[in-house]
């Protein structure tokens, strides 16, 4: 039996692999093209250099940011200011998603609050904060916290009101009540809704935390875009813009994308 | 002598006194006048009629009847997870008031909790009772050996066939050594292979525990090859219309010709409620 399941799972991986292949080879020639292209609008004399930079300047900026550290300082300042902020809306919405989840008035009240503090797109919150903090690590901070909280609590709730009721059922039956239902049964069933708002949430708190960082002026990614347009340098504002979707990317493939797809799998959801 | 092996000695020395200990027996079950109603849209809808039914410890019971006959309601009331609009359910003369673990209910889909393995699926029960980790452990490999789901511990749900899932279901429910074990349609989804031999493990382990069994199944050679006693039930409105006593030895077989003639027996009788069912409704 266990080799038979093994046998499926490799066979399975093989198959995504081969055909990753193919469309890798297709990606890469795709952004050769648009690279070329690029180059070529960007030395037919349309525009000034300063107003649009050739690759090859903006590598060359690239190359030198990252290797005298300050491109790299930025970065760890930037995912500073996420990761705390972050953690703390995970902690919040945690608790504010499960109540929410499981009590109908905090349902009716604060529940409705949130869906609605949910509309508000996260950049909104730069004003208040800076109000509220200064100009300050602490703003940052609670840009952050007000992008990610709302769409984490609303995945919890989400999550904890489509929990399966046979496992709350078998769940009470063995003798779980009052929080180790909750931790031990309610919020891993809700697992797969949570990771979709925290996917939704890590989205809308580094975009919000980008338009806060143009405001405050310290060393951080939005503060080179933001230097960048202050000095004419198309060439940094690009190089920084392409820091910021890297960064993106990559905490999307590998920190989420496997997370999901190991809670998909384990929760018996084909994919 | 190392640490490891002396862990090892240990354990096995635990695991041969757990052996010895036994496990409960079965307690006795009265349901006593219970119905179930249901208010959908402003009409009332009649799930179960009033039932009373006498279940003694160790007694394997089979309720039988076609969907929508109250059974699984019944038992879920019986379970404390389910309310009854009237009446009252005695387990071991004390009134039922709400879920308990000495009334283990097992479900058609396992319910295997899909973010644990085997192994702490089946230590769940434990765990809530405040057992030690250790002594947890040693228990729950006890009951996985006794389904025969060795090797599988590490394994989640849905590495498992549905025959294993619903196998490491019963280790949960036993390791928690309830009285009662209320099974509801549990091989309802397997195939007939796979159930004719989780037929003869369960015939096995209850004899081996005595525990009282009630055992929900719509599949009537099922339930003359499990029970002493067959309660049929018939829908719209659910209610008890008959009971077989089956008195065939044991271990039984599905190939036997009592078992056979018995299963033809209680099938006529289904038939004719529902066929009566048909004239009663068509006026």
């Amino acid at each position: 039996m266990a080799q038979v399941i093994d046998t499926t799972i490799t066979k399975n991986s093989e198959r995504r692999w081969s055909w990753s292949w193919g469309k890798i080879l297709r990606q890469v020639a795709f952004y050769i093209i648009l690279l070329l292209i690029w180059y070529t609008l960007a030395n037919s004399g349309i525009w000034p250099s300063y107003l649009f930079s050739d690759p090859t300047a903006v590598s060359t900026t690239l190359v030198s940011g990252l290797g005298d550290g300050h491109y790299v300082e930025a970065i760890v300042v930037s995912m500073r200011r996420l990761a705390i902020g972050y953690g703390i809306s995970l902690v919040i919405g945690l608790m504010l998603g499960l109540f929410i989840g499981r009590n109908r008035y905090i349902e009716e009240t604060i529940g409705s609050l949130v869906l609605g503090l949910q509309a508000l797109p996260s950049a909104c919150w730069i004003p208040l904060g800076l109000l509220w903090f200064g100009l300050s690590e602490q703003a940052m901070i609670f840009v952050v916290v007000m992008g990610a909280l709302f769409s984490i609590t609303l995945g919890v709730d989400a999550g904890v009101k489509n929990t399966p009721p046979v496992y709350l059922k078998a769940a009470r039956n063995m003798g779980a009540s009052g929080i180790a239902l909750s931790t031990q049964v309610i919020l891993p069933a809700a697992l797969p809704a949570i990771i979709t708002g925290l996917k939704q949430g890590w989205t809308f708190a580094w975009r919000s935390l980008m338009a806060a960082e143009l405001i405050y002026q310290t060393l951080s990614l939005g503060t080179l875009l933001e230097g960048g347009r202050e000095l004419n340098d198309t060439a940094q504002i690009f190089a920084i813009m392409i820091v910021i979707v890297v960064m993106g990317v990559a905490i999307d493939t590998l920190v989420f994308a496997p997370l999901e797809r190991h809670v998909r799998e384990r929760w018996g959801f084909a994919n | 002598m190392s640490i490891q092996q002396q862990v090892t000695a240990m354990a096995q020395r635990s695991a041969i006194g757990l052996r010895k200990e036994r496990t409960t027996g079965g307690i006795s079950l009265r349901v006593a006048g219970v119905s179930k109603t249901f208010n959908m849209r402003g009409s009332t809808v009649e799930a179960l009629q009033p039932v009373d039914l006498e279940v003694a410890a160790g007694e394997f019971v089979c309720f039988l009847g076609p969907s929508g006959c109250g059974k699984s309601t019944l038992l879920s009331i019986i379970a404390g997870l389910e309310q009854a609009t009237a009446g009252t359910v005695y387990a071991n003369g004390k009134e039922v008031r709400g879920p308990g673990t000495d009334r283990i209910l097992l479900f058609q889909e396992a319910a295997l909790f899909p973010w644990l393995d085997v192994q702490r699926n089946v230590e769940f029960g434990l765990r809530q009772a405040g057992v030690p980790a250790r002594e947890r452990a040693i228990i729950a490999r006890k009951y996985i050996e006794m389904v025969h789901l060795k090797g599988f511990e590490r394994s989640h749900s849905h590495q498992l066939s549905g025959g294993m899932r619903q196998r490491a279901a019963i280790a949960r429910a036993l390791a928690i050594d309830p009285a009662v074990l209320l099974m509801d349609e549990p091989f309802g989804a397997l195939d007939a292979m796979t159930r004719d031999h989780l037929h003869s493990e369960v015939e096995a382990i209850w004899s081996a525990t005595r525990k009282t069994v009630l055992f929900v199944t719509h599949n009537v050679r099922e339930a003359v090859a499990l029970g002493d006693r067959v309660v049929v039930f018939a829908p719209r409105p659910g209610r008890i219309v008959r009971e077989f006593h089956i008195d065939l030895p044991r271990p039984r077989s599905l190939e036997d010709h009592g078992l056979v003639d018995m299963a033809a027996e209680i099938l006529g009788v289904l038939r004719q409620e529902l066929k009566e069912e048909g004239h009663g409704t068509s006026h």
